[in-house]
């Protein structure tokens, strides 16, 4: 019982992962938390419903097609919501927040008035696949899961560490002038940026669909709140960190209802950040920034 | 007096859609027309509905259940029932809003919805207060008929559906231990579970855990993982049928093969055409069954199938009904008068609806035998 419970918990714990990622991401770059990220991984998890159920398709095209519609999805969001606002003279730090919240309500709306109000099941084969070790029984999405999860992490550190074009976005992220003056193309860094973590959302909202069953219009802004608490727990825009805190969290909210009531569950990612802001302001892998 | 009146009609043929459906604004003048166009009763009804937002699904089924029977109404020509519909979004001060406006901008001689309970527990005594009758078609939790002489509803209270449904289950399966899940953030879904828990306790029944989930969740794993090393009979599930089919989905998956009771908001088709094969084994206690073989029944839905293109769940058969009792009791109070309204409606006895004989008892409250129903192989059968 214990270790299907560690298997959940380090299930949920790569989602929220994958999630964080993709607004850490966001974050380090311009500084922004992207409240719409949530609805971006919503509709990736609609797009696969889609494919699979109501055209039937295989399972790669679904996440093809997630990938594809959410990066274009993402490309809008820099394009109308974000770019507009950045070469303004006077505009509040806050605006493109404000900004992004409005993208999260319209694209709720929107996939409301698509898809219909209510839950729509997620019918691939590949979801039922599992096998059974002892009275355990392990899914293969499960794996899968992780696995993405993981690579994922791996793959955004190498790109941001070790490629131009992430030296270039980390040059971006410490200065905007500068790194346009050195010949850094900042506004293809930055619209990339964006597309890469909205793509990494709908790849996780296909994820949920399948492990979860469960794909509705509201989805977004539950696990964008909690994305918002895991990069503030894992250290703001650090990939690293958004990789921990989402298993963090995943498991700490696996355990509580093991060991305690489920009805904290929801709390504890939020006694979580309060803990960590008192203790360590800066997330368990945040650099200190000194002022 | 006469500018007076013609300000009237000018408000109303501006506010709502239909000027034939002034007789509310008149009335308010001191006159009353609604007699008046051939003999035909005609009245402004109020619909509160929860048309936007993540319980959106349940709106549009009361609005469709509405629509039908306001067509149907109206082309026998006894009454004439103008729909005037608001959105509460599930939202209490919106519902409460939408309640205001209706009553005194629109003159509404009476209102159905709101949706949900809560939105009740405001709505419900400010029109007591306004004495506007008001009828829940789909609020279930305890206590709403009590809150005045004006609140009816004709919606099953959780308090006769869910206990029916557990008695059943226990002498079907012997059940002994019982596990308990439900929803903590809504009023519903809570009063479901006061009801689960007192109804095992008079029975005998073991509680091994209670659970709860929130809302728009979509991982229950944890919780059903705990349940699941418990070994109970059965699992009782105070949920709505969004949250309630994924939780019967990830608990088959899991392998956890005992049947399910749920309440009311968990009875839907929608149960099987999200969770499939795992909604097999959900029992519930019903106002409203559709395949039984009766005229009227299957009458409704055969036109709510063509109308729609879906098969019409009991929020949509409810209030169908309720809009049918009103016009009854409209054609009995001869007027568009609320207080007549009233005392009309709190008269309605033996009536026969798509839901089988309904009565009002003294406090508004229904009177009404539900049937027992179980999933099998993919359909609601009357459970034996």
């Amino acid at each position: 019982m214990l270790i299907e419970q560690l298997i959940n918990g380090i299930t949920l714990g790569s989602i929220y992962a994958i999630v964080a990622l993709g607004f850490t991401l966001v974050f380090g770059v311009l500084g922004i938390i992207n409240m719409a990220h949530g609805e971006i991984f919503m509709f990736g998890a609609f797009i696969g419903v889609v494919v699979t159920a109501t055209f039937k398709g295989p399972l790669w095209l679904a996440f093809l097609a997630a990938i594809l519609v959410t990066a274009a999805m993402g490309y809008m969001l820099e394009r109308f919501a974000l770019r507009p606002l950045r070469s303004k003279q006077g505009v509040s730090h806050l605006a493109p927040l404000i900004s992004t919240i409005g993208v999260s309500i319209l694209l709720e709306n929107l996939s409301h008035h698509l898809f219909g109000p209510g839950n729509h099941p997620f019918r691939a084969s590949f979801a039922e696949i599992s096998f059974q070790i002892g009275s355990i029984t392990i899914y293969l999405v499960q794996i899968v899961i992780f696995v993405i999860s993981v690579l994922l992490m791996y793959a955004l550190s190498f790109w941001l560490g070790k490629t131009k074009a992430g030296k270039a976005l980390r040059a971006t992220a410490e200065n905007l002038e500068t790194a346009s003056l050195l010949g850094v193309d900042v506004k293809r860094t930055i619209t990339m940026t964006v597309i890469i973590a909205s793509a990494m959302g709908g790849i996780a909202g296909i994820l949920v669909g399948m492990a979860f069953n469960s794909v509705t219009p509201q989805m977004g802004l539950s696990i964008g709140l909690k994305g918002l608490a895991i990069i503030i727990l894992g250290g703001m825009g650090n990939v690293k960190g958004a990789m921990a805190g989402g298993l963090i969290l995943g498991l700490a909210e696996t355990f509580v209802v093991v060991y305690g009531n489920s009805g904290y569950k929801d709390a504890i990612a939020f006694v979580a950040i309060i803990v960590i802001l008192l203790i360590r302001p800066q997330g368990l892998f945040g650099q200190k920034i000194s002022a | 007096m006469r500018k007076q009146l013609k300000r009237f009609a000018k408000l109303t043929a501006l506010s709502s859609l239909l000027v034939l459906s002034a007789c509310g604004g008149n009335q308010a003048a001191g006159d009353k027309e609604g007699q008046s166009g051939g003999g035909a009763v005609k009245a402004d009804i109020g619909v509160i509905s929860y048309i936007s937002g993540p319980g959106a699904a349940y709106g549009e089924a009361i609005t469709n259940g509405l629509k039908l029977a306001q067509e149907e109404i109206n082309s026998k020509g006894e009454v004439e029932i103008n729909l005037v519909i608001e959105d509460s979004a599930g939202k209490q001060d919106q519902a409460l809003t939408a309640a205001q406006k209706l009553m005194n901008s629109e003159n509404v001689t009476g209102i159905i919805g709101p949706t949900l309970s809560t939105e009740m527990n405001v709505v419900g005594p400010e029109a007591d207060l306004n004495g506007v009758p008001i009828m829940g078609t789909s609020t279930t939790a305890e206590g709403i008929p009590q809150i005045g002489d004006y609140v009816f509803r004709n919606s099953l209270p959780e308090a006769l559906a869910i206990p029916a449904a557990i008695d059943k289950a226990i002498e079907k399966y012997d059940a002994k231990k019982v596990a308990i899940l439900y929803g903590n953030d809504d009023v519903f879904t809570k009063s479901g579970f006061d009801t689960m828990k007192k109804a095992a306790e008079e029975k005998g029944l073991e509680i091994l855990t209670i659970e709860t989930f929130q809302k728009g969740q979509s991982d229950y794993n944890a919780q059903l993982t705990k349940i699941k090393g418990l070994n109970p009979d059965l699992i009782l599930a105070s949920a709505l049928y969004n949250e309630g089919a994924v939780i019967m989905d990830q608990a088959r998956k899991m392998g956890i093969d005992v049947p399910f009771v749920g309440g009311n908001g968990f009875n839907s088709p929608e149960v099987i055409n999200i969770a499939g094969d795992a909604a097999n084994g959900l029992i519930v206690a019903t106002p409203w069954y559709g395949e039984k073989e009766d005229e009227k029944v299957q009458d409704f839905v055969s036109k709510y199938e063509e109308e729609y293109s879906k098969k019409p769940d009991q929020f949509a058969a409810q209030a169908y009904d309720a809009l049918y009792i009103m016009a009854e009791a409209l054609k009995n109070a001869g007027e568009a008068d609320r207080d007549a309204l009233r005392d009309a409606l709190a008269e309605v006895q033996g009536f026969n609806g798509i839901l089988g004989e309904f009565s009002f008892d003294e406090e508004g409250d229904v009177v009404m035998d539900p049937t027992v129903l179980v999933i099998e192989d993919g359909a609601f059968k009357v459970f034996e």
